[in-house]
């Protein structure tokens, strides 16, 4: 029960869904449109689980003191008056009606000066480390090390005037030489190389991965039998 | 001459150690001070762009175009200025706007767009009519693999809860291929890459749009035979935006979020093109000199 | 009192009396983002309480607003108001109408199931949901990877190698269809690790690396490219919605 079934389910699905791309008539072509709307659903319970863990999770640490369990209570204020917030539409102008996320409602106020410079900021700091690590760790060591801080230069001048400045006294036959020209080729060309190969290498690998996965070679996400 | 070397080997071992707290200050330096004497710059625009802005160009009136706004706040800086230029273009071209989400955070984002780009600058643009927010849906490539063959059957309502069969413009669509134009404004997964995988191959409805410059590289593979154009990152807005005004010229004077980052970038790119090159400077120095201590040392 | 404790009182002082005056002059919406993000940034002298306090507020919010989305984004309309349409009349009255259908218990259960991870002892029952959850995914996948990632892109691929217009031989685009032609080729033997890289299968495969550092350099510019993008957009809002010196 614990693992035939979910083998079974995970056969069932992933057949039906192949089936309906080559046979899009019923029953496979019906039943695979019922599956994705099921999915679309249940996805939305993947957030009513990760709120519930995270419920159960900052309690358990306010109960046992461990360290720093005080913004633990940081966590679930906010949670709760974000959740209010947007169950019970607080103060949206619509009434409950209306769109959750209107403009003048305390979720959208929310959203706007709590929850977006939060998210901004924490990405946002990402370009204080990419320049620290550019200077300490970006090496010409070997050859194809100098092969990409070449292609990365290229592109960090050519996407900028000062690329154009540079060389724009290369002119005719030798137009092309300009760095937001070699830019460009090297994003048309030789990137669309190396990305395409990759695309194609993981296109391979996702396939054989949902073969497995649907004839219950890969059993790894139902987890320990402890479980 | 030894005291020497040790001194200013020490001084390479300090500079190669140097506080990232410094480099940090630099790097905000870098940023905030084109911010603050507000600068502007224009972008030429890349043949990419530029094949997504001719294909937009060359919409007919009433055309059916989907905008999916599947981006973030942490995406934002990137992704609005592009969206709100796409918006302010097919707005003028006369097309129909169909606007939805597959990222939560999408739909507050649609808003934006909505309130500070389309209702002040397209008066005449009715809500139902011309223009229509159906809001956000969960399901990612589900929801997309779905959407292509039934799309009323997830979007029963607008986002505002009305029925989608009193509004309008939703009259003829009953799939993906009633769209003359998918435009995605992707910021990760779902993005351009799952529209293209579960939309525009199999359906055949053309499909651009807009990521950010992380994933702009990865996307150049489906172009031009599966993504009419792209626009990365707040090059490619600035792009969009110089174009526009191009094609516009009634945009000339107004301003740009895109083109406003431009000069800002720039001036990063060179600091962080500086720390690359004196850093390996560094590395170099450093590692001749221990291998002049090596040979040194062998000979003693 | 110790010197740090000491540092720390002043600090915060200096924070809540900053706080109060930038709501007065600014307004209490805008004060509250520009101190989030300058907790954030705090971050990057060292990790500190403020930090500590926006991370955790972060967290928490988040999750709620994912829940709140997906509840009147999806479940509302498209589970309670299929499921039995009368129920979700009061907020959505233009569905109240509509026909039942009796078949969305299906995923309501399997929603249920999912939720079922939080018990200690029923844990196991989640992974049936988890099993539809991976097998639709695995479906999904499966086709349309091997349609437009695999072979879509071998087809864009197999293009003319010679060029030629009305006015001649273009050599540009001879050389660049060459390059990608072989890019790809020489990229997708590198990652054959079945056969050992030695001889010509090597040559190619060093090509192959080749062709992959230009891609990964493309791609850190770039990634420089969007990180500095963010930056920009949060200095934006900081000195120019927060303290008005951009205009």
């Amino acid at each position: 029960m614990k693992r035939t079934v979910p083998l079974a389910i995970t056969f069932i699905v992933g057949t039906v869904l192949v089936l309906a791309d080559f046979i899009p008539h019923k029953p496979f072509g019906n039943l695979g449109d019922d599956f994705s709307l099921y999915f679309d659903i249940i996805a939305v319970f993947a957030f009513l689980l990760g709120g519930g863990n995270l419920i159960r999770v900052h309690l358990t640490k306010i109960n046992r003191k461990r360290p720093d369990w005080q913004f633990s209570i940081v966590t679930l204020v906010g949670f709760v008056v974000m959740l209010a917030a947007g169950i019970f539409k607080i103060s949206n102008p619509e009434g409950i009606q209306g769109d959750v996320a209107a403009i003048g409602s305390l979720f959208n106020d929310l959203y706007m000066y709590i929850f977006t410079p939060l998210q901004a900021s924490m990405f946002a700091l990402l370009a204080f480390f990419v320049g620290s690590a550019s200077y300490r760790a970006f090496r010409a060591k070997n050859i194809e090390a100098t092969i990409l801080l070449i292609a990365a230069f290229i592109i960090l001048l050519g996407r900028t005037p000062f690329g154009l400045w540079l060389t724009e006294g290369l002119t005719g036959d030798l137009a092309f030489l300009q760095i937001p020209n070699l830019a460009n080729w090297v994003m048309d060309v030789p990137n669309l190389a190396g990305q395409r190969a990759i695309m194609i290498g993981i296109a391979l690998g996702v396939i054989s991965m949902s073969l497995r996965v649907i004839l219950g070679v890969e059993r790894t996400y139902l987890g320990q039998d402890s479980d | 001459m030894a005291n020497n070397e040790v001194q200013n080997q020490s001084l390479i071992e300090k500079l190669q150690l140097i506080d990232r707290r410094i480099i940090f200050v630099f790097i905000a330096c870098a940023v905030v001070i084109p911010l603050l004497v507000g600068a502007t710059m224009e972008e030429e625009t890349t043949p990419i762009v530029q094949a997504f802005f001719d294909y937009v160009e060359n919409l007919p009136e009433d055309s059916r175009v989907l905008l999916s706004f599947d981006y973030g706040p942490t995406t934002a800086p990137e992704i609005q200025p592009m969206a709100d230029a796409i918006v302010r273009h097919c707005a003028e071209r006369k097309c129909k706007l169909y606007m939805m989400a597959v990222w939560a955070t999408g739909h507050n984002l649609t808003g934006e767009t909505i309130v500070n780009v389309l209702n002040p600058e397209f008066p005449d643009y009715k809500y139902g009519e011309e223009y229509v927010n159906l809001g956000y849906k969960a399901g990612n490539q589900g929801l997309i693999r779905l959407l292509l063959v039934d799309f009323k059957r997830m979007y029963s309502t607008d986002a505002a809860g009305t029925a989608i069969d009193s509004i309008p413009m939703m009259e003829n669509i009953n799939n993906l291929k009633n769209f003359d134009l998918i435009v995605s404004f992707g910021g990760g997964f779902p993005g351009i890459k799952e529209w293209v995988l579960y939309a525009g191959d199999p359906g055949n409805v053309p499909v651009g749009g807009g990521c950010t410059a992380v994933s702009a590289p990865l996307l150049y593979p489906y172009y031009p035979n599966q993504l009419i154009g792209l626009l990365g990152g707040a090059k490619g807005a600035a792009e969009y935006e110089n174009a526009l005004i191009t094609a516009y010229p009634q945009y000339e004077n107004k301003r740009m979020a895109g083109m406003s980052l431009m000069v800002s970038q720039t001036v990063s790119h060179m600091v962080i093109i500086f720390f690359i090159i004196f850093g390996n400077v560094l590395y170099f120095l450093h590692r001749s000199k221990q291998k002049a201590n090596g040979i040194e040392g062998g000979q003693s | 009192m110790s010197k740090t404790k000491m540092t720390a009182w002043v600090v915060f002082a200096f924070v809540i009396i900053a706080f109060a005056v930038s709501v007065a002059l600014k307004g209490a919406l805008v004060t509250v983002g520009a101190f989030l993000t300058l907790f954030i940034f705090s971050f990057l002298y060292k990790d500190n309480p403020y930090y500590k306090f926006a991370e955790h507020l972060f967290v928490g919010v988040s999750a709620a607003y994912w829940m709140c989305m997906g509840f009147w984004g999806t479940m509302v309309p498209n589970l309670f108001g299929k499921l039995y349409p009368p129920m979700v009349g009061g907020v959505l009255p233009a569905l109240k109408d509509n026909p039942a259908e009796p078949f969305m218990i299906i995923p309501l259960i399997l929603g249920i199931l999912l939720l079922m991870r939080l018990a200690p002892n029923a844990g196991w029952i989640s992974r049936w949901a988890l099993a539809f959850i991976v097998g639709t995914t695995a479906g999904l996948n499966l086709v349309r990877y091997l349609r437009s990632d695999f072979i879509q892109q071998i087809n864009n691929t197999t293009f003319s190698l010679y060029i030629s217009s009305a006015a001649g031989f273009d050599f540009g685009q001879t050389m660049s269809n060459i390059v990608i032609f072989i890019g790809v080729l020489c990229g997708l033997i590198y990652f054959f690790f079945s056969k050992e890289h030695k001889g010509a299968f090597g040559a190619g495969a060093r090509v192959g690396i080749i062709v992959l550092m230009v891609t990964f350099g493309a791609s850190f510019g770039y990634t420089v490219m969007a990180r500095i993008s963010l930056l920009v957009g949060r200095m934006q809002f900081l000195f120019g919605d927060w303290l008005g010196m951009i205009k």
